[in-house]
């Protein structure tokens, strides 16, 4: 933003009035200030919490409590009360398993990939989807965990030395994802902590004594902004960012290779990591989405997170979705191309006769064909047509994992061998209480740390460039962005922070 | 009743924008100053150069940490699938032939130990965590993480000088300049 405003000015400097130059959007509207942003976002977290939240939390404990009984009950039981059989060994367990792997993929990409090229309107939306990577991972990790069985024996999946004499199988794709899922939630908690760093100390440098300074203060590690610790933050974030780039990708086509590397027909081919990975992407945007858009409503952060970011955010779900789409295809087009009897009858089974047909096609709908009303400006504009098409693509990419997964396996090469899978209400709870662990995790991040990431909208405004001169943006190529009466306000001090400005928290 | 003892850290000025102290921090640079630091809510682009200051020499270790990965995940899955416990599963050989299979995790084992290399070596590099420090006794550096900016110029220069240092700071345009204590 800094740099469009100098790259217009620049050359008239002194000279002749020349056509208006069409600017940048900036990342931040209505000139907000420094200390605005940091009394906005500290606001959430040092207020009471609307009445919303605590409609949301309390079903949400709840629902953690029925997946933990439905936890205990399968452990005490075992894990004949979960639905798989022969054929259909992998069920709801791994379809839940790959679906939070991939929601968590958005949180990485946005704060690697997006901070490599430079984008930076992710400054706004980094700290919530990399919070949310985080909490879909812990999700994601539950279900192999438990699928192993006997869940006390899990630690055989780690590297070291037994009583048996007995190591894991390198080769084998299972083992790959361990280390790849546990490398993946490793590496992100270390990149969103190094974030939160600075804005802990804002937090901390708020409070009055008490034991939520000491607790911030703590976690801020005595943060004191001085420049010969940011020269070193910054090469370390930008390393973290490059080495979580190649990370974000190699997760998925890890897990993608557990069905790749098998001789199951329809598992069986080179396509899936790019797919996988595409549709990781697509359905991570869409969470990111689902969750930022009644925050950014609630806690009144429409100049912070943008119509700019939203439409970003869904055109990258509109090429995501269509790779997804294309890679639907060309599974199909090569079954037929291919030659193979049991591919070709593997997707038979899959799109026409199969028990699961209907599933194919509420996946294609909802992962093909509903994003493609974003190729329209005024469809990425409405707010509820994006909520719409995002709970779509939510649930569209669920269909796809079970497609893939369990429709595959129930039809198998051998027609004797044939079989149906139904979960069971233990398996169908267990899922919606992930999901009651996953909103439980993101409300809690919301009431006590911040949402945005302080610092960096901080550097992102125009006149944290240390060349920047007011003077020069008053030229007439530049068009002031709209101030809302009432809400231009500078909060008077840091240690006095009133409530959030009238009608944010109703707007 | 004793009067605690106290240490001077330095003097403490305040500047309101980053232009302001962008031309500060470039005047103390060429003043000869050496131990001092400009604290900011955010970094400052172009800040290491007012300073006078070099490159980070994080991404050496970095790299080092990254390697170790490697030859880490290399040796584990060697040492245990070819050397000490050589088993053939799914008819894949017990050799060095296979070594593509053991990319994966090689690949995994290096992001890992070159990402906690960085964040460990750039705490040591901060010389962070750490419980107290002087500048927190100054009630103003606490608008540091909102919208401020402070230059701090520590007593244990050896340019300081307790008359000299201030006056500097003030034609610097520095504002709220103040003598931070600690106590002994």
């Amino acid at each position: 933003m800094a740099e469009a405003a100098h790259d217009s000015h620049h050359p008239h400097a002194g000279g002749p009035s020349h056509a208006k130059v069409l600017l940048r959007e900036p990342l931040v509207l209505n000139n907000r200030s420094y200390s605005w942003v940091t009394n906005r976002i500290c606001g959430i977290v040092e207020n009471p919490q609307p009445k919303g939240w605590w409609f949301i939390i309390v079903p949400c404990v709840a629902l953690v409590a029925v997946m933990a009984f439905c936890f205990t009950y399968l452990v005490a039981t075992g894990v004949g009360v979960w639905g798989p059989n022969h054929p259909v060994a992998w069920g709801w367990d791994i379809t839940n398993f790959v679906f939070w792997i991939g929601i968590g993929h958005a949180g990485t990409l946005i704060s690697a990939i997006l901070y490599l090229t430079r984008q930076k309107w992710r400054t706004a939306v980094n700290r919530a989807a990399e919070a949310m990577t985080i909490f879909a991972v812990m999700c994601a990790g539950l279900f192999p965990a438990l699928h192993v069985g006997r869940v006390w024996m899990a630690w055989f999946l780690a590297p070291v030395p037994n009583s048996n004499a007995i190591w894991q199988n390198f080769k084998s794709p299972l083992l790959w994802d361990v280390f790849a899922v546990s490398t993946y939630f490793s590496v992100s908690v270390v990149f969103w902590f190094l974030g939160l760093v600075p804005d802990l100390a804002t937090l901390r440098d708020r409070c009055k004594p008490g034991i939520r300074k000491m607790a911030y203060g703590l976690f801020a590690l005595g943060w004191r902004g001085g420049n010969r610790q940011w020269r070193h933050y910054e090469i370390a974030y930008g390393l973290l960012a490059a080495l979580s780039t190649p990370l974000v990708l190699s997760v998925h086509t890890v897990v993608s290779f557990d069905f790749a590397t098998s001789v199951v027909p329809g598992w069986h081919t080179t396509i899936f990591p790019p797919y996988f990975v595409a549709g990781a992407i697509f359905g991570g945007f869409a969470m990111v989405l689902t969750l930022m858009i009644p925050v950014r409503k609630i806690y009144g952060l429409q100049d912070l997170f943008t119509m700019k970011h939203v439409d970003n955010m869904t055109k990258i779900i509109l090429l995501t979705g269509t790779i997804v789409g294309y890679a639907y295809l060309m599974e199909l087009f090569i079954a037929w191309y291919s030659g193979s009897l049991y591919e070709f009858d593997a997707f038979k089974w899959r799109i026409l006769f199969g028990p699961y047909t209907l599933y194919y096609f509420a996946m294609f709908f909802c992962n093909v064909i509903a994003p493609q009303v974003f190729w329209w400006k005024k469809m990425r504009e409405n707010l509820i047509v994006v909520m719409i098409v995002c709970m779509f693509v939510n649930a569209g990419m669920w269909f796809e994992r079970f497609v893939i997964i369990c429709t595959t396996l129930a039809r198998d090469s051998l027609p004797g061998a044939w079989d149906m899978y139904h979960p069971t209400w233990v398996e169908i709870w267990t899922f919606i209480g992930t999901f009651g662990f996953f909103m439980m995790l993101f409300l809690l991040f919301l009431r006590f740390l911040p949402v945005i990431a302080i610092a960096e909208i901080k550097g992102v405004l125009p006149e944290a460039d240390p060349h920047y001169d007011p003077s020069k943006t008053k030229g007439d190529n530049i068009v002031p962005a709209p101030v809302y009466e009432g809400d231009r306000h500078e909060a008077p001090t840091p240690s006095a922070a009133g409530p959030l400005p009238s009608g944010a928290a109703t707007a | 009743m004793s009067t605690p003892l106290k240490r001077v850290h330095g003097y403490l000025a305040e500047f309101s924008s980053t232009k302001d102290v962008y031309h500060a921090a470039e005047q103390v640079r060429d003043a000869g100053y050496s131990s001092w630091d400009v604290h900011s809510p955010f970094p400052v682009h172009g800040m290491d150069d007012a300073m006078g200051l070099p490159r980070s020499i994080l991404p050496r270790f970095v790299l080092i940490g990254g390697i170790i990965g490697l030859t880490t995940a290399f040796l584990l899955e060697y040492l245990t699938q070819v050397v000490i416990y050589p088993t053939v599963v799914q008819a894949k050989p017990a050799n060095i032939y296979t070594i593509a299979a053991f990319f994966p995790v090689m690949f995994e084992l290096t992001i890992l130990f070159a990402a906690f290399t960085a964040l460990f070596t750039c705490l040591i590099m901060m010389k962070l965590p750490r419980l107290h420090h002087p500048l927190f006794n100054s009630r103003n550096f606490s608008k540091f993480s909102d919208d401020k900016f402070f230059l701090c110029i520590e007593a244990r220069d050896p340019k300081f000088s307790p008359e000299k240092t201030k006056a500097f700071l003030a034609g610097l345009g520095g504002a709220n300049i103040e003598l931070v204590e600690d106590e002994l």
